[in-house]
């Protein structure tokens, strides 16, 4: 393709302005963050005295902090797991019924169109251990399966059970979403290669591990980012939902950043969890950035 | 076909309706619970008889809840639609020379465009103030309409890039020998084939944007002006909390959207099955 | 087509920014608090009509923000406040929250003027002035007074099985033993978002201490980790072991409800519930029934709304004459009534209040008057996050010892 040098230019016009305003409201915020960060600012009056990595160091010592962090990395795992799993399983049953598909579908997808900040609250009543779901499970006889949910504040190693009913929520949100992103993928696997391989005696279970996860591989991967990148930054969800929980059980980097900043007014220490939930953010999208810069080289 | 394996057939699709159904319940359970606490009166709201029907049916909660958002629903509109639609304009402009004109340093500036994707809101509320104070755009939705057009800007350029990148260049070699240029390219065939991008890329706008909180919240001073998400919180008093009234308001809060994936449902699905979800 | 729909979308563009240009020549006031909604909404309103009617060309902007007890409100306003865009006066909690907060900042203009031009000084009790000064001068408004140390219990289970509601921790724990005998959970507690374990605490704490020993914990003068402190910790502990078991998934108001439902048959909250109650249907005095807390008769937790004045308010004439309008008798009878809270001034009219609200008025113009921890009279923000963080492992591991020695540590950063 030739590139008239007219044309390169005109290129770059009309990128650059986005660009300027990414830079400023993404990079130039967090510098200021990352600055405050290192500050001695504590209280409502801005102090920039430099105190280096201070308020760093003190985070990885805090009980809170290090439950935040299993927290993340339990929640985000449960959650990819369910979300991509559960998305997975309603797509490939969707695309093999004739009728109907449209009402599961829309059904499965209406989640996502509820605000976050109040489907929390019908989730907390939901998972009430006296009045909610259990309630339900004794109704039809499966009083086993019921349990105290987001308020258990036992935990098997140092992940918290009480994880498990906010992943339900999330999963319930997004499920949807993932469903249908592989529903198109889905979609884009040619009939003739499936029904050519069933002619060379290949079983179901044979073609859905050579045919169809590796050609749903590239969608795996975009689910895989706009999750994580959702559940590492999860809020409003958890906040409404269960708040902290019994002993930080369903506690969040986000939420402890919150409450550091705007409750407790220890601007430092919030600015200091937020560059490092930015990192954790990065060490999950590096990989990814990575791979879709070697695709178009290749 | 066999006798047994049509039968085998017929089971196994039985099976799948009744999965589907019984997930399709699951996922209606809290959508149960909204309704039915937005149809009781406050009296009867009791998390006790949270699955209970209403005793008698009462629509003071959506009256109620219908009476305070609409005053704002129309601020939602003014914010939703121009941001959605100029942060998918410019993810498609830059979508397009990023992919098709690849100029030294694009893929860089792509990179350093994506990461803006996961930056978590609430650590860089005060310098966004700040800084829209500084060019006089705070406190009103134009300031508001421009935070959401930039933090769009990420995710918006992602999925045009990678829809783009489906397009054989042979098309724009074709066309530059007809003499046309960066613009007209674009203008001429890139934009007419682009549909089912935008429809993705609308989708995930509009249900962010009208959904979103708190930059609402912070960006916007006067209640007149604010989005119904706001409003929508604002329904609750700072102790008591009219449960029937917060429920119902979610519920005719989430109804544009609702339409919006009705409307572009299939489009959805056949927007992303054209590449704009692939890595 | 194609016309027409550019059309739309530029049309769209322009006016959604034109519906927020022209009107900035009129006079304004910009009100910001987090009454959105039942009675606070009601009685702001109140407030603005007696505003309106003696400055009616002023524009009011009525900027709230919803959440549990202010917690968005108070990001918002930080924001707003560190971004150089300061409402015309804020609602903000009396005490250490506004003081700690904003006034050693210097964020806060002193409006004790406003309190002498008027001859208002002696129409407030010395204790709620010495809450609200800061080095001799006035700072806010407070428009109401709210009481922490409330136990509102079911009359049909106490008159059924022959109870009468405690006074001491003593009565507490028969009573308890009682009524847990005949299968009804004795208190309940609603502490979904830790607050409202903080409020209990502090309720014990005050039974346990008494009074000067628990304004002790705020300056230092009582040792979080002495003997006395751990023994209330464990009166916490023995009270937490007859609430509810699902206190963790509960709001404060859905544990109200328990008690309107006769699950459990008492909760101590802030006289808040009693508007709760009475939304429900229910009478003071014959379905529900109110005495201070265990071991707190002639004490008054106190916490207060007030309003007070930014440093570069755009429009601070208008929102000195609100202030006056906050202070003033008329202004804080308009208020309380619908709010449900008693007037921070000692002249308020009695006939406008209820039963519940004039024994309040009693006890407020005769006990002594403490500041409560949870609603950001006794300490800073800062600490008040603190402590909820520790609670919020205490509730769960119920170590006293530990807690003990956090608070202490604690207590060390803010004192």
């Amino acid at each position: 393709m030739v590139r008239s040098k007219k044309d390169v230019i005109i290129g770059i016009a009309i990128v650059v302005p986005s660009f300027i305003l990414v830079l400023i409201f993404v990079y130039g915020f967090i510098a200021w963050t990352f600055r405050v960060a290192c500050s001695a600012w504590d209280g409502q009056l801005p102090n920039f005295t430099w105190v280096g990595f201070k308020h760093f160091a003190s985070l990885f010592s805090s009980t809170r902090f290090q439950i935040d962090l299993w927290n993340t990395l339990y929640f985000t795992i449960l959650f990819l797991a369910v979300c991509i799993c559960g998305g997975l399983v309603f797509a490939m049953l969707l695309d093999n019924i004739v009728r109907g598909e449209n009402i599961f579908r829309n059904i499965f997808l209406f989640p996502m169109a509820i605000s976050f900040v109040v489907t929390g609250v019908a989730w907390r009543w939901i998972f009430n251990p006296t009045v909610g779901v259990n309630v339900l499970l004794e109704r039809i006889g499966l009083s086993f399966a019921a349990w105290n949910w987001y308020i258990d504040p036992s935990q098997i190693f140092t992940f918290h059970v009480a994880l498990i009913p906010v992943v339900i929520a999330a999963s319930w949100q997004y499920i949807g979403y993932i469903m249908a992103m592989f529903l198109a993928g889905l979609r884009g696997i040619p009939d003739e290669i499936i029904e050519a391989a069933r002619m060379d005696g290949a079983g179901g279970f044979r073609i859905f591990m050579k045919i169809i996860i590796p050609s749903l591989k590239p969608i795996i991967l975009s689910a895989m980012i706009v999750l994580g990148h959702v559940s590492l930054k999860i809020f409003d969800l958890v906040y409404t939902m269960t708040g902290k929980g019994p002993a930080f059980a369903t506690d969040m980097p986000g939420i402890y950043m919150f409450e550091t900043t705007f409750q407790g007014n220890h601007y430092a220490e919030g600015a200091a969890i937020s560059i490092i939930m930015l990192l954790m953010v990065a060490l999950v999208i590096c990989p990814y950035l990575y791979y879709v810069l070697r695709k178009k080289e290749g | 076909m066999t006798i047994a394996s049509g039968v085998k057939k017929n089971i196994a699709g039985s099976g799948i309706y009744l999965f589907l159904i019984l997930s399709a319940l699951f996922f209606l359970v809290p959508i149960y619970v909204f309704l039915v606490t937005g149809l009781k009166s406050f009296r009867e709201v009791n998390i006790q008889n949270m699955w209970d029907l209403p005793r008698a049916l009462t629509f003071d909660g959506f009256t109620a809840a219908f009476g305070r958002l609409t005053p704002n629903l129309l601020n939602s509109f003014l914010l939703t639609i121009p941001a959605t639609i100029v942060s998918s304009l410019l993810g498609s402009l830059n979508g397009y020379v990023i992919s098709k004109w690849r100029f030294r340093g694009a893929n860089v500036i792509f990179i350093v465009m994506l990461f803006g994707m996961f930056i978590p809101y609430q650590s860089i509320l005060i310098p966004l103030v700040q800084f829209l104070s500084g060019i006089r755009l705070y406190g009103h939705l134009p300031g508001l309409i421009l935070t959401h057009i930039v933090y769009g800007i990420p995710i918006t350029t992602l999925v045009f890039r990678n829809y783009y990148l489906e397009i054989p260049d042979s098309l724009i070699e074709a066309a530059q020998l007809d003499g046309f240029g960066i613009v007209n390219i674009y203008l001429r065939i890139i934009f007419p084939i682009s549909a089912p991008a935008f429809v993705v890329v609308i989708i995930w706008q509009f249900t962010n944007i009208w959904n979103e909180f708190l930059f609402a919240v912070v960006l916007v001073q006067n209640p007149v002006d604010q989005p119904i998400t706001v409003a929508l919180r604002n329904l609750a008093g700072s102790q008591i909390v009219e449960w029937n009234v917060q429920m119902a308001g979610a519920l005719i809060a989430a109804i544009p959207t609702l339409i919006i994936y009705i409307l572009l449902g299939k489009y959805f699905i056949r927007g992303l099955l054209a590449g704009s979800v692939k890595g | 087509m194609k016309k027409i729909i550019v059309f739309f979308l530029a049309a769209l563009l322009v006016l959604s920014f034109a519906a927020c240009e022209g009107k900035k020549a009129e006079p304004k006031l910009e009100i910001f608090s987090w009454w959105t909604a039942g009675g606070e909404a009601d009685g702001l309103e109140e407030m603005f009509k007696i505003y309106r009617s003696k400055y009616p060309t002023v524009e009011i902007i009525n900027a709230t923000v919803a959440g549990g007890a202010g917690s968005n409100a108070k990001a918002v306003l930080a924001t707003r406040m560190q971004g150089g865009n300061p409402p015309d006066s804020f609602q903000v909690h009396a005490g250490h929250e506004l003081i700690d907060s904003w006034v050693v900042a210097g964020k806060m203009e002193p409006i004790t003027f406003i309190f002498e031009d008027n001859g208002w000084m002696d129409d407030y009790p010395p204790g709620v002035i010495d809450i609200i000064s800061y080095k001799g001068d006035i700072y806010s408004v407070p428009v109401n007074i709210h009481r922490s140390n409330v136990l509102w219990y079911n009359k049909k289970i106490f008159s059924d099985n022959n109870l009468s509601a405690p006074v001491t921790f003593e009565d507490f724990g028969m009573v308890a033993q009682k009524l847990a005998a005949k299968g009804i959970i004795p208190l309940a507690l609603g502490d979904n978002g830790i607050w409202a374990s903080v409020h209990l605490l502090e309720s014990i704490l005050l039974g346990s201490l008494g009074p000067e020993k628990y304004n002790g914990l705020w300056d230092g003068s009582t040792a979080w980790d002495g003997d006395d402190v751990k023994a209330a910790l464990g009166n916490f502990v023995t009270v937490l072991s007859v609430v509810n078991t699902d206190h963790a998934a509960l709001s404060w108001d859905a544990a109200a409800q328990y008690v309107i439902d006769g699950k459990c048959a008492m909760t101590i909250m802030g006289d808040w519930a009693e508007g709760y109650f009475k939304s429900k249907g229910l009478t003071p005095d014959v379905e529900f029934g109110y005495v201070p807390s265990p071991g707190t008769s002639g004490s008054f937790i106190m916490l207060s709304d007030s309003f007070g004045l930014p440093k570069g308010a755009p429009h601070r004439d208008n929102a000195v004459k609100w202030l006056a309008v906050c202070a003033s008798k008329e202004g804080q009878d308009a208020f309380n009534p619908k709010k449900g809270s008693i007037p921070s001034r000692t002249d308020g009219d009695p006939a406008l209040y209820d039963a519940y609200l004039n024994s309040a008025m009693e006890d407020f113009a005769s006990n002594i008057i403490v500041p409560s921890v949870a609603h950001g009279a006794a300490a800073a923000e800062g600490w008040v996050t603190k402590i909820n963080d520790i609670m919020s492992l205490f509730v769960t591991d119920k170590d006293v010892e530990k807690a003990a020695s956090e608070f202490a540590k604690v207590a060390k950063d803010f004192i």
